[in-house]
């Protein structure tokens, strides 16, 4: 099935492959090679000496309670905001789809908070949940419910989850809006003319046909939960109550730039290095093979 | 073309006059903005329009964590700039940095300016200052917790306004009352690590932790899970169980609803008070921090919070003379008695304090004086000099996190604390391996 182009000679294909090959060298081996070098060392902030520890700096993280629970933590946070950000935009975009009045509004509206820094949407859900002076939490109170994510770890993980997916869920709809308009519609009509039902006809047709886009949206917000969702967590929780919120990438920045230990913080972004590897991995090898392109 | 000729005159004419005073370029980065950046701003403008030899420029590079990571990547970088703005938990890292920065005392003497080190507040000074007496940074801003009182909301809930508050003993049947009265919050806290550990342990006398808070060296460990911290924060985590003490975050957070009126009673530093005096819509009052009288020793003083100014190293000699200029002039009475006025701060020197009470500003605005009394009463002793502690700041997210397991009632005070003690251990012997 697959087309494979053949090169006469090895010339041309390296030329071609060359300005990749530079820019990952010096945007991706070059930086993750450091990385790995300097987990090895215990360094002091300002680099005026380092000690060589060899594995030592794994040791140390590996042994750390707070640290293993961290993967639980990123695992939870990860899946969570992967499943709301993808499935309110899966719901959106298939009511989108569907809307012939004044679609391009609505579609308008729905995209805007991609445009909003994480950074920023932090402080606004923080602002609407604040415990003492929140609009959403007053009404919570109103109706009996002491909101108190500042002590209450879950309801901290729901807030930056909510938080993080809001402007994810714009991003992820327009590609599902995209999908369904590239579905044929003579497909979806002869299946309506067959008597099949919406919900039918979302299961056995639209849903394998969007499965590409769905694969694509998987990956990119599985990154995404991991690296991007920083500012979020930094701006909500700073990663408490109890570390209920310290994903993987917070306890990074925590250790390298409030705990000044280069060593740790090193080591740890190894290891993020192999887990999204492996993640990477498991997705292509196991999840695109339930998808029809 | 008369212009173009004219402009061009003017443009050598000014190429002159700047080779004729060479200025030598100091770099400042500080992490003020808003109203203290203002004031910051104001102090250079006044040091570059004094003399013309040296012309002083203030950088802002963030919040005090920013601030201290910018100036660490430049050092990296050889891009250093000549005064660098430390938080007061960032002190032992400077410390240690043996190499990058030039202490402060160096930097006066090489330059042959007059310093005096006994002229500036011991307890100020203290926390900056090396064992056998060298002051290695110069102190910037300086504040200590107070007590600020809601005087309506006491006299709302039927309790005397007056009523002694000095001791817990005695806030304990007052939060009471105005709990009884209906009050959502009777009392509230800022910064809860530095107010109700690392002063609370000064203010009583007993060691935060081993080898003088870390003064005396880098094996330290860290000590605040005495009897005294945990009847403390025990007493506390009871006083939040019965929604007497509200908790609203790790930082100032807790200042929005003192100042809108809704809590009574207000642990925070003594330089919020110009955002409580501006906002404030009841009358209000500042006291000296209670204390346990039952605690033998107590009161002693209270600690510092805030920032220094740190000297790099790998300048040449002819900044590090500006250098020495611009500190002296940040210490004069008449510089160090307006910040103080201003912002709340503590003055730095003795000279400025007596200068603000010949004011009479004290007077006018009474209970600006409650901190420097209640830091400057007692001589320090090795628990109240200060923290020297690698990691501090960690160390701080990590008392956070156990304070909250307190308030939230899934820990005792005495399993928080030993637990943040056993964790923080960890990181300080962490720093010690790096800087060994």
């Amino acid at each position: 099935m697959e087309k494979r182009v053949t090169f006469k000679g090895w010339l041309l294909p390296l030329i071609l492959l060359t300005p990749q090959i530079i820019v990952s060298a010096v945007f991706f081996f070059y930086p993750a090679g450091q990385a790995v070098w300097q987990s090895l060392f215990i360094p002091d902030p300002f680099g005026l000496r380092s000690q060589f520890v060899g594995l030592g700096n794994f040791e140390y993280l590996l042994g750390d309670p707070y640290y293993r629970a961290s993967f639980v933590t990123t695992a939870i946070f990860s899946i969570l905001v992967t499943v709301v950000s993808m499935g309110m935009a899966l719901w959106l975009a298939l009511l989108a789809d569907r809307l012939i009045k004044g679609s391009g509004v609505y579609r308008t509206l729905l995209i805007w908070p991609y445009a909003v820094a994480p950074a920023v949407a932090g402080v606004l859900w923080l602002f609407m949940f604040n415990t003492r002076v929140g609009v959403v939490s007053w009404y919570l109170g109103l109706l009996g419910y002491d909101w108190n994510h500042v002590l209450n770890g879950s309801e901290a993980m729901g807030l930056v989850v909510v938080a993080s997916s809001w402007g994810r869920i714009s991003y992820n709809f327009l590609f599902f809006l995209a999908g369904l308009q590239a579905i044929p519609r003579s497909v979806i009509e002869a299946a309506a003319i067959d008597g099949a039902h919406f919900w039918t006809r979302f299961r056995t047709i639209v849903f394998p046909l969007l499965s590409p886009t769905t694969f694509f949206l998987l990956v990119v917000n599985v990154v995404y939960a991991f690296f991007e969702t920083f500012g979020v967590i930094h701006t909500i929780t700073g990663g408490g109550p109890q570390q209920s919120t310290t994903i993987l990438v917070y306890k990074v920045f925590s250790d390298g730039f409030v705990g000044q230990d280069l060593g740790s913080s090193a080591a740890q972004s190894v290891i993020l290095l192999f887990v999204v590897g492996i993640l990477t991995v498991v997705q292509f090898k196991f999840i695109e093979r339930r998808v029809h392109y | 073309m008369k212009i173009s000729i004219l402009s061009g005159v003017f443009a050598s004419a000014l190429a002159v006059g700047t080779a004729a005073h060479a200025q030598t370029e100091i770099q400042w980065w500080h992490a003020f903005t808003g109203r203290l950046g203002t004031l910051l701003a104001e102090q250079v403008d006044t040091f570059n329009a004094s003399q013309s030899e040296y012309k002083v420029v203030a950088n802002h590079k963030g919040n005090y964590s920013e601030t201290l990571n910018a100036g660490i990547a430049a050092f990296r970088a050889g891009e250093q700039p000549d005064i660098l703005m430390v938080f007061e938990v960032g002190t032992a890292t400077m410390m240690a940095a043996k190499g990058a920065v030039k202490p402060v005392y160096e930097v006066m003497a090489d330059a042959g300016e007059p310093f005096d080190p006994d002229a500036y507040l011991a307890a100020v000074k203290g926390y900056y200052t090396t064992t056998d007496g060298q002051m290695l940074s110069l102190p910037y801003n300086s504040s200590t917790p107070v007590l600020y009182v809601n005087r309506d909301a006491l006299s709302a809930a039927g309790i005397d306004p007056d009523t002694d508050l000095s001791t817990w003993e005695n806030v304990g049947p007052v939060l009471d009352k105005l709990k009884a009265s209906g009050s959502t919050c009777p009392m509230t806290t800022a910064w809860q690590s530095w107010v109700h550990l690392e002063n609370f342990s000064a203010y009583h006398n007993v060691p935060f932790a081993s080898k003088e808070n870390g003064f005396a060296g880098l094996d330290t460990q860290l000590e605040f899970n005495g009897p005294a911290q945990v009847k403390h924060i025990a007493q506390m985590g009871q006083w939040a169980k019965d929604g007497k003490f509200i908790y609203a975050g790790r930082r100032n957070e807790g200042g929005a609803n003192f100042r809108g009126g809704e809590c009574a009673l207000f642990t925070e530093s003594s330089a919020g008070y110009a955002g409580v005096k501006a906002e404030a819509k009841f009358a209000f009052e500042i006291r000296p921090l209670p204390y346990w009288a039952s605690v033998e020793g107590a009161p002693q003083n209270t600690i510092i919070g805030g920032s220094s100014l740190w000297v790099m190293a790998g300048k040449s000699d002819e900044a590090y003379k500006g250098v020495a200029k611009f500190l002296n002039f940040l210490s004069t009475s008449e510089i160090q008695a307006k910040w103080h006025q201003d912002t709340g701060y503590l003055p730095i020197t003795t000279a400025a304090y007596d200068l603000t009470k010949d004011q009479g500003f004290y007077k006018e605005n009474p209970g600006t004086d409650v901190a420097i009394i209640q830091m400057t009463s007692k001589a320090p002793t090795p628990n109240s000099k200060g923290l020297r502690l690698g990691s501090f700041d960690q160390i701080r997210g990590i008392i956070d996190e156990e304070l909250e397991a307190v308030w939230a009632g899934d820990k005792s005070a005495q399993e928080a604390l030993d637990s943040a003690v056993t964790r923080g251990n960890v990181l300080l012997r962490r720093f010690e391996q790096a800087n060994r």
